[in-house]
């Protein structure tokens, strides 16, 4: 699927860039993290499934790695443009409509804590079609509802082909229910997202 | 453990009338807990109890016994023995020093659930030679956790995740070496029960009630708006002798100016502060 004007104009109004990924999605969100210009003139929001008291480090290799700024979310952090936020391990991740982030330790979702859908459906209730959302590869089911409740808002949706992915289900749980407006392979992902035009 | 995002969620219309109602005939004030984990909550509820908004609105006016429930599911409850093992760590080789410079260390365990942390810290000062002379009240604004803090029983699923903690605080031995065991819960020694206090207190409303060496509040500032946060930062620094230590959680850095002036940060990583000025 060749990458179409009406997309990438979607892609230029976004206020919000989500990424979800579990596992299998590492490497790739690592690569994204160097690439994304420091003008992005968006704000970029990370959840990757990750164990808690496994303290791998991941901020500070995301950190060292990416030309925008790049922090973990704390509690009432302003939501500011040009700047990737990660989602901490062991809480849920939320914004509200103020714009600041608020976080939430109940039950785990999806086994997940961090889960991608609780993020995903908050950033929907609060900025709807400004948001482009990619699901990347994962090994359960988390995310996809998120991303149907983004589509229902108008925000552009994306899944990672399955055929492109380490872990099939989680970008596939999103084809399945009709979350995903857009399958695109990784190479097509990027090249959308490196497009700051 | 499926997601329960499927519910739509509430308008904040809707969110402010159900608060109106619950202020008005309950007399509990929600209306600076942050607005999104708190709509999260309603929906939760909504779908358990298999209610629309309507009836729950209808339940909570009508129905005298659904409130406590409804305060039970409301605010969460989730925790563990020994979260954030770091956090452990730093209070041992940061705060455990100078408590022990005291006679007796009264320490307050504020939004303490089902007491997972205060016999958290029951354990490591009792590992610090700090047991006998220490003493930690627990409070919660819900009744039904503080009758399961009180037991101090909890099922082996949750103390073997617990136990995983413990490990990483490098406290010796293992957590069940301070535990009985039955055949599917563990019950804390009760040496390490005799010197904790549970009761319920609100610290949206409540005033203050003793004078503590330390205060721990983790994990509760998040569901609250700043404003509100502001006040219950105040109730705390009040609630503290001087140079006595607060400790919030790894997420719940304390950003305002006038705040900073009067909490000297201990440990940036793990939110420990220590009240200065007096």
């Amino acid at each position: 699927m060749a990458l179409d004007d009406k997309i990438k104009q979607r892609w230029a109004n976004s206020r919000i860039l989500l990424l979800g990924g579990s596992a299998g999605s590492f490497k790739l969100l690592f690569k994204l993290v160097k690439l994304l210009p420091p003008n992005l003139n968006k704000t970029v929001i990370i959840i990757i499934h990750r164990k808690k008291n496994f303290f791998s480090e991941i901020e500070k290799l995301f950190a060292e790695n990416s030309r925008m700024l790049l922090r973990e979310i704390s509690d009432k952090e302003p939501v500011m443009n040009n700047t990737i936020y990660i989602a901490p391990a062991n809480y849920h991740s939320l914004v509200e409509n103020a714009g600041f982030f608020s976080l939430d330790v109940s039950d785990a979702v999806w086994y997940s804590k961090p889960s991608i859908d609780v993020t995903f459906e908050s950033v929907a209730e609060v900025y709807k079609e400004r948001v482009t959302a990619v699901l990347f590869s994962g090994a359960n089911q988390d995310g996809a509802e998120g991303l149907l409740k983004l589509r229902k808002k108008g925000a552009l949706t994306i899944a990672q082909d399955p055929e492109d992915a380490e872990m099939t289900e989680m970008p596939q749980a999103a084809i399945d229910i009709h979350a995903a407006e857009y399958v695109l392979r990784t190479t097509e992902i990027f090249e959308l997202l490196e497009d700051t035009n | 453990m499926k997601g329960l995002v499927s519910k739509d969620a509430i308008s904040s219309e809707q969110l402010n009338e159900l608060i109106d109602i619950v202020k008005k005939i309950h007399g509990f004030d929600f209306s600076d807990y942050t607005e999104a984990s708190f709509k999260r909550r309603l929906a939760r509820i909504m779908m358990l109890k298999k209610l629309e908004f309507y009836d729950l609105k209808h339940v909570l006016v009508n129905d005298a016994g659904f409130f406590q429930e409804f305060l039970e599911e409301i605010t969460v409850n989730v925790t563990e023995m020994f979260r954030d093992p770091t956090f452990y760590k730093a209070l041992k080789n940061q705060v455990v020093p100078y408590l022990s410079t005291y006679q007796h260390v009264k320490i307050w365990c504020a939004g303490c659930s089902s007491g997972e942390e205060v016999y958290s810290l029951a354990i490591l000062l009792n590992e610090e030679n700090l047991g006998k002379k220490s003493f930690i009240y627990g409070t919660d604004i819900n009744t039904e956790v503080l009758n399961e803090a009180r037991k101090g029983i909890y099922s082996l699923r949750k103390i073997k995740s617990y136990s995983e903690n413990y490990l990483f605080t490098g406290l010796p031995g293992s957590l069940t070496d301070h535990f009985t065991m039955m055949y599917d819960a563990a019950a804390i020694h009760s040496e390490l029960k005799q010197n904790t206090l549970f009761s319920v207190h609100n610290l949206i409303s409540d005033t203050g009630f003793n004078e503590f060496q330390m205060i721990s509040c983790r994990n509760v500032f998040i569901y609250f708006e700043t404003e509100l946060q502001y006040k219950i930062l105040d109730l705390f620094y009040k609630s503290l002798c001087p140079l006595g230590y607060l400790c919030l959680g790894n997420k719940e850095t304390i950003r305002s100016e006038a705040f900073r002036k009067k909490f000297k940060v201990i440990n940036q990583k793990e939110n420990i502060y220590q009240k200065i000025g007096s």
